[in-house]
C-alpha cells in the first residue's frame, strides 16, 4: 500500500484525503466522546462546589467562590472553614474516587470480568487489614519506615492480594465466577483478621479502626491529600500511555498476544499498579466501598472501552460519586455526618446486584 | 513487490508438560505467494503449530522467516474476539496502532478504510462487537489481521463460522494476498474441498508430526484421507474439470 497520505488527526481537513463514511463516522464518535468526558468533567465541577456549600453550616455559592479565589471581601471564618476542613475533604473525594475507578476499570480490563473491583475482590479488605495493624499495634512491616507504617502496611497487604489474584487468575480454566470466588474468599479472610486485630486492641485503638474501617473522608488532611494526589498523578500517566495496549487486551489474550503485546507482562503490572491505587487512598480514608465496581460501569455504558476515554471517564465517574456520596453523607441524615462508606454501599450493592442478575440472564 | 519471503521450519517442537503437541516438525523452504493448507484430524496439533511458528509459543526447533520482521507475521487466532465494548472500526484500528501515539492518522484510517472494504464488511464499522453474530466476529479478526499487512499470514481455521458465501470470499481474498503481494499464507482448514481450491500447497498433520507435505493436487488425495482421517473418499473432476473430493462414508473397521 504505497502513496500513504500524511495528515494526522487534527490537521487542517483540506490537506489530508477525503475521509470514508465509516472514518467519519470514527471521527465523529471520537468528538462525541470528548464531548462527555468535558460534560462530566462539569458536572464534577458542580458537585465539588456542591460538596463545599454542604455541612453543618450551609454556605450559598456567592459565599464560597470569593472565599476560594481570596477575594478582598470574603468572610474570614468561611475561608478558613474551606481551606482548612471542606476543601481538602471534598478534594480527597475525588481524588479518592477517581483512583478507585480506574483501579476497578483496570481490573476489570485485565481479569476480563465485570465483577471485578478492589473492593470485592478483597484489595481493599487487604490494605484495609495491613493498615489495621499499624493503627491498633503500631506494627510495621517495614521497620525502616516507621513513620509511613500506615500507608506502607496497607500497599504491601494490597499488594499480596493482588499477587493471589494475579497468580490464580494465570491458571487454566480460570473463570470469571472462579475469580469473584476466590476474591469473596479474600473478602472473608482480611474481614477475619481485621476483626481479630480489634479483639485484641485496646479499647482506644478498636474505636479508632471501627470508625476507619467504615470509610471517612472526615479526618483528611493537606498532606494526605497530597500523597494521594500525587500517587494518581504517577500511575495514571502509565496506564495513559498504555491505552491502546489495555484496549486490545478486552478482545481477548489470545488476540492480544497475536497483536504483538506481551500480555503476561502486561497484566502483571497493570495489578501491581491497581494495588497502589486501591491501597493508598485505603490508608488514609478506609475502605470505601463499590467506586471501583460503579464507576468504570458508569464510564462504559457512556463511552464505550477505547481506554483513551475510558480510563479517563472512569476516573471522572469514580469521582463524581464519591463528590456526590459525600454531600449525601452529610445531608441523608440531618445532623449527622455518616461515614461515606455506608452511602456508597446503598449506592453500590442494588447495582453489585444487577450485575449479577444480568450476568444470570445471559449466562 | 517487494523481495520474496520464506519460510522454513527445522524440527520444530511444544510440548505441554510432558504431552508433545508437536515433535520435530520440518518443512522446505516455502517461497512468497504460497497457499499452504494445514490438514488434519482435531488435535493433531495444527493450532499449536500456527502458534509457535507466531511466536506465542516456544520450544525446541528453529522457525526460520527471511523476508519479514516480527511485526509483519500476521496471525488469526481460533478463538474469536471477546466481546468488548468498542465498534468493529475502533477494534480494527486497535490491530493497526503500532506506536504509542494517541492520535489515529489519516494513513491509519485509510488502512482501515481499504481492509475493511476489501472484506466486504463496511457496512458493519459502526456495529458494537458485542452485537455481532459469530461470524461477523471471524469477519472482524480476519480483518485485524490483515490490516497490518502481514507478509508472513498464519490462519487458524479463518471460515469456522462462516457461511458459504463468505467462506469464499476470505479464502479469495487470501488467495489475492499471495498472489498479488507475495504473502506466504498458512491456513488450517477442515474442508478438503477450499482447500483443493484455494491452496497450492497442503500439508498434513496428525499427531504432532507432518505425514504429508507438497502440492496440494499430489497431497489430498483418497489414500491419504483414508490413512488420516479414517473415511472412504474419491477424487473426482466435476463437468467443469474441477477435482472434487467426495466422501462416501467411513472407513470399514
Amino acid at each position: 500500500m504505497s502513496g500513504r497520505a500524511r495528515s494526522v488527526e487534527g490537521a487542517s481537513p483540506v490537506a489530508g484525503p477525503a475521509l470514508s463514511a465509516a472514518a467519519a463516522a470514527y471521527r465523529r464518535r471520537t468528538h462525541r466522546k470528548q464531548a462527555v468526558l468535558a460534560f462530566i468533567a462539569t458536572v464534577l465541577l458542580g458537585t465539588v462546589l456542591l460538596d463545599l456549600a454542604t455541612g453543618p453550616a450551609r454556605y450559598s455559592l456567592g459565599e464560597i467562590i470569593p472565599a476560594l479565589v481570596g477575594a478582598d471581601g470574603a468572610a474570614p471564618e468561611i475561608r478558613a472553614i474551606l481551606w482548612n476542613i471542606r476543601l481538602p475533604t471534598a478534594l480527597m473525594a475525588v481524588t479518592v474516587g477517581a483512583a478507585l475507578a480506574v483501579a476497578g476499570a483496570q481490573m476489570q480490563t485485565i481479569l476480563a470480568n465485570p465483577m471485578a473491583s478492589p473492593f470485592t475482590l478483597g484489595i481493599s479488605g487487604a490494605a484495609g487489614f495491613g493498615a489495621s495493624l499499624a493503627l491498633a499495634f503500631g506494627f510495621a512491616i517495614l521497620p525502616a519506615f516507621v513513620d509511613y507504617m500506615v500507608p506502607l502496611n496497607a500497599l504491601l497487604m494490597a499488594l499480596l492480594a493482588a499477587g493471589i489474584i494475579h497468580v490464580f487468575s494465570l491458571q487454566r480454566g480460570a473463570t470469571t465466577e472462579r475469580i469473584v470466588l476466590l476474591g469473596i474468599a479474600l473478602v472473608f479472610s482480611f474481614n477475619a483478621f481485621l476483626t481479630l486485630v480489634q479483639f485484641l486492641a485496646s479499647e482506644q485503638a478498636v474505636a479508632a479502626v471501627v470508625f476507619w474501617t467504615m470509610g471517612s473522608l472526615s479526618r483528611v488532611t493537606w498532606p494526605k491529600l497530597g500523597v494521594c494526589i500525587v500517587m494518581l498523578a504517577l500511575v495514571l500517566p502509565v496506564f495513559m500511555r498504555r491505552a491502546w495496549s489495555l484496549t486490545t487486551l478486552r478482545l481477548g489474550e489470545d488476540r492480544a498476544a497475536s497483536l504483538g503485546i506481551d500480555v503476561r507482562r502486561l497484566k502483571l503490572e497493570t495489578m501491581a499498579l491497581v494495588a497502589l491505587l486501591a491501597s493508598v487512598p485505603v490508608a488514609f480514608v478506609g475502605t470505601i466501598g463499590f467506586i471501583g465496581l460503579v464507576g468504570p460501569h458508569i464510564a462504559r455504558l457512556l463511552i464505550g472501552e477505547d481506554q483513551r476515554f475510558f480510563l479517563p471517564a472512569s476516573a471522572l465517574c469514580g469521582a463524581l460519586l464519591l463528590s456526590s456520596s459525600s454531600i449525601l453523607s452529610k445531608t441523608l441524615v440531618p445532623g449527622t455526618l455518616l461515614p461515606v462508606g455506608i452511602v456508597t454501599a446503598i449506592i453500590g450493592v442494588p447495582f453489585f446486584l444487577a450485575l449479577i442478575l444480568r450476568d444470570a440472564r445471559r449466562g | 513487490m517487494s523481495a520474496g519471503v520464506s519460510l522454513q521450519l527445522i524440527n520444530v517442537g511444544v510440548s505441554y508438560g510432558r504431552h508433545k503437541v508437536v515433535d520435530g516438525v520440518s518443512t522446505s523452504a516455502i517461497a512468497s505467494g504460497a497457499v499452504v493448507a494445514l490438514l488434519g484430524p482435531n488435535g493433531a496439533g495444527k493450532s499449536t503449530l500456527l502458534k509457535r511458528i507466531a511466536g506465542l509459543l516456544t520450544g525446541p526447533g528453529r522457525v526460520d522467516i527471511v523476508g519479514a520482521k516480527r511485526e509483519e507475521i500476521g496471525y488469526l487466532p481460533q478463538h474469536h474476539a471477546s466481546p468488548a465494548g468498542v465498534t468493529v472500526y475502533e477494534s480494527v484500528i486497535l490491530a493497526v496502532k503500532r506506536n504509542g501515539a494517541w492520535s489515529v492518522s489519516a494513513a491509519e484510517l485509510t488502512q482501515v478504510d481499504a481492509t475493511l472494504d476489501m472484506l466486504g464488511i463496511t457496512g458493519l464499522a459502526p456495529r458494537e462487537l458485542e452485537d455481532l453474530s459469530g461470524g461477523q466476529r471471524q469477519m472482524v479478526a480476519i480483518a485485524q489481521t490483515l490490516v497490518r499487512e502481514p507478509r508472513v499470514l498464519l490462519m487458524d481455521e479463518p471460515t469456522s463460522a462462516l457461511d458459504l458465501h463468505r467462506q469464499l470470499e476470505v479464502l479469495g481474498v487470501i488467495r489475492d494476498l499471495a498472489q498479488t503481494r507475495g504473502v506466504i499464507v498458512l491456513v488450517s482448514l477442515h474442508d478438503v474441498n477450499l482447500a483443493l481450491r484455494f491452496a497450492s500447497h497442503a500439508m498434513v498433520m496428525a499427531r504432532g508430526q507432518i505425514v504429508a507435505s507438497g502440492r496440494s493436487l499430489d497431497v489430498i488425495s483418497a489414500q491419504m484421507m483414508q490413512a488420516v482421517f479414517h473415511v472412504e473418499a474419491r477424487i473426482e473432476l466435476c463437468s467443469r474439470g474441477r477435482p472434487h473430493m467426495i466422501i462416501d462414508g467411513m472407513k470399514e473397521p
